[in-house]
């Protein structure tokens, strides 16, 4: 009996609790960096939606490394979009956990990227070891940090970017390769994630160069203690991008799939891409770029899809265990 | 027929339960989910994994500076308990409530505190880089690391043992003419050798299995700076959830082992 009215009550509770939260909440699952742009992001989008006659958005934001949080979307956290580092790390909601249907990519404009970014190099003030280029990275007597790749999504990118550098220049494969294995001989920390390697960068002091996300860099200049560090632009790098998706089966199980597409195609408009270029990512709409096209260094970009073949084939050929990155350590 | 000799408490069948589900739920249950996940692999597969030199390299150091780190804290430890116990001076309480702040701090902030201070350009670390060592990103700084986490362990258990030793018997021997050195061996040390080796055994199985505070520290360098929990998360970020659960068997295996013999010594010490 007791049993029974215990369970009963449960139920009443927890109807009550339902209706107390009927307004709509969104939850949005990101990478680290993006901390700030969501924050304003979110705000400037619940008043572009209450203008056009909805109820007001409750937007949760969570943060942390890209593999981590993908992993926590397939283990069951129920995202309704996810904002992530790499497509990579999407395309396991659909493989791992059949979230999203295998075509995601080429539901939104320009492969689901409303904005870019690319690597750059942050330096100590007055570039006291002149470094101009990936060529001076692998120089003896250069600390170069950058995350472990295996563990980041930003330090893959890197990792790319130096490839491409040394295999346009060097013209074959196996240079690139030794090119990134005297680059990483130049590392004497392997962070598990971006915000780690700033940190041993701009609070501990370790090392001469920081490979880092643009966004992130100029974030860095911002901060206290910003004007002790210069941006260098190199003469190629990767354009970065990180892609939006609607998680389908969450969505669909919460209702929130009008105004979950809602909040992603806002980031492609020209408000969300202005928000965009003032938290330092490159925007996509070329007018927006054009505002902004000052504050961004003009650089020669490869790309994963066209460079690379994609994450598909350039995750296992490059990042999984026995791929070139592992090689690299297992020389020594 | 029944051999169980009826307690005077009553509610064994009730505790036992509770004890059981308990056990169940949060450890037996976790644990057990792993072996099957584990269990998916071949017998030379797992093997292939887990004989991989980097994870060798990694279990090497992780049990390594875990033991390291338990034998110092096993020292250095028993020596605090001994302070706080025998002796009466001012600040003595906070003295005592401080042990345990390595408990209650986020094993992140400890780590990103330890590098700051023990990192060539920091506090400490420049000295260290004077003399011609490193300690943050180094085995030697993973080992501190470790040693600041499990401090807690020995100097807990020592203290009531010894708190609980009467005077009367250490002036008894000195009495009979033991010399200090005596007293220590044959009265002392007796006494507290079973709780210190728990103590040594609780903060070695911490250390093994502790990621935040030595994430920082430790540089991450394969083969070299590379702890076990660190490769597993490696894999799991390569979605690699079978080669992750493989590791953490692995790991858990030779702990369990460890703090069997562990046990049994200590059972040997108890009943001579």
């Amino acid at each position: 009996m007791s049993i029974r009215r215990f369970a009963l009550a449960a139920i009443a509770g927890l109807s009550l609790s339902a209706a107390v939260q009927a307004q709509t909440t969104l939850l949005n699952v990101s990478y680290d960096p993006t901390r700030e742009l969501y924050s304003e992001f979110n705000t400037s989008f619940n008043k572009h939606w209450q203008a056009r006659g909805h109820e007001a958005v409750t937007i949760q934001q969570s943060h942390g490394g890209s593999g981590k949080q993908a992993r926590a979307v397939i283990d069951g956290l129920r995202a309704d979009v996810v904002t992530l580092a790499l497509a990579g790390d999407i395309d396991e909601l659909n493989k791992l956990g059949k979230l999203i249907p295998e075509d995601w990519q080429s539901r939104l404009p320009q492969g689901s990227t409303p904005y870019t970014s690319t690597i750059v190099f942050l330096v100590r003030k007055g570039n006291p070891k002149a470094i101009k280029d990936w060529d001076d990275l692998v120089k003896p007597g250069v600390e170069v940090i950058t995350p472990n790749p295996k563990t980041s999504g930003g330090a893959r990118w890197n990792f790319l970017a130096a490839w491409a550098y040394a295999e346009q220049k060097y013209g074959s494969e196996a240079k690139a390769k030794e090119f990134t294995e005297q680059l990483y001989k130049n590392v004497p920390v392997l962070d598990t994630g971006a915000r780690g390697s700033t940190i041993t960068f701009v609070n501990n002091n370790i090392g001469d160069v920081l490979l880092a996300w643009e966004n992130e860099a100029f974030l860095a200049l911002k901060e206290e203690g910003g004007e002790n560090f210069e941006i260098v632009a190199p003469s190629l790098s990767i354009l970065a991008e990180p892609p939006v998706a609607v998680v389908d089966k969450n969505v669909d199980r919460k209702g929130t799939r009008e105004v979950a597409t809602a909040y992603l195609n806002y980031l492609y408009s020209a408000e969300g891409q202005r928000i965009a270029a003032k938290n330092f990512y490159r925007p996509r709409d070329a007018k927006v770029a054009a505002e902004f096209s000052k504050q961004f260094p003009d650089l020669k970009l490869v790309t994963i899809d066209k460079d690379f073949g994609g994450w598909k084939s350039a995750q296992p050929k490059f990042f999984n265990d026995g791929g070139v990155f592992d090689q690299i350590y297992q020389v020594q | 027929m029944s051999r169980r000799t009826s307690p005077v408490i009553p509610g064994f069948g009730l505790t036992l339960g509770y004890t059981l589900v308990y056990l169940g739920l949060l450890v037996l249950i976790p644990l057990g989910a792993m072996f099957v996940h584990a269990a998916q692999l071949t017998w030379s597969d797992f093997w292939a994994i887990v004989s991989a030199p980097r994870v060798l390299a990694a279990l090497k150091l992780s049990f390594g500076t875990a033991f390291v780190a338990a034998l110092i804290n096993g020292l250095i430890g028993t020596l605090l308990a001994w302070v706080l116990v025998r002796y009466r001076f001012s600040g003595r309480r906070i003295i005592d409530a401080m042990i345990d702040l390595p408990f209650a701090l986020p094993t992140a902030v400890a780590g990103i505190a330890l590098t700051a201070l023990y990192a060539p350009s920091g506090l400490v670390g420049q000295f260290a880089s004077d003399l011609g060592f490193k300690i943050a990103y180094t085995p030697l700084g993973i080992t501190l690391a470790l040693t600041f986490v499990t401090l807690p362990f020995v100097v807990r258990t020592v203290q009531p043992v010894l708190a609980d030793i009467p005077r009367e018997v250490e002036e008894a021997a000195a009495c009979l003419g033991a010399r200090p050195l005596q007293v220590f061996r044959h009265v002392l040390l007796p006494a507290l050798l079973p709780a210190w080796l728990t103590g040594f055994a609780l903060a070695f199985a911490r250390g093994v299995g502790e990621y935040g505070s030595v994430i920082f520290i430790a540089g991450n360098m394969p083969m070299k700076t590379e702890i076990l929990p660190l490769l597993i998360m490696v894999k799991l970020d390569q979605y690699d959830y079978t080669g992750a659960t493989a590791i953490g068997v692995l790991m858990l295996v030779v702990s369990f082992v460890l703090l069997l013999l562990v046990n049994l010594l200590q059972r040997r010490i108890e009943t001579p």
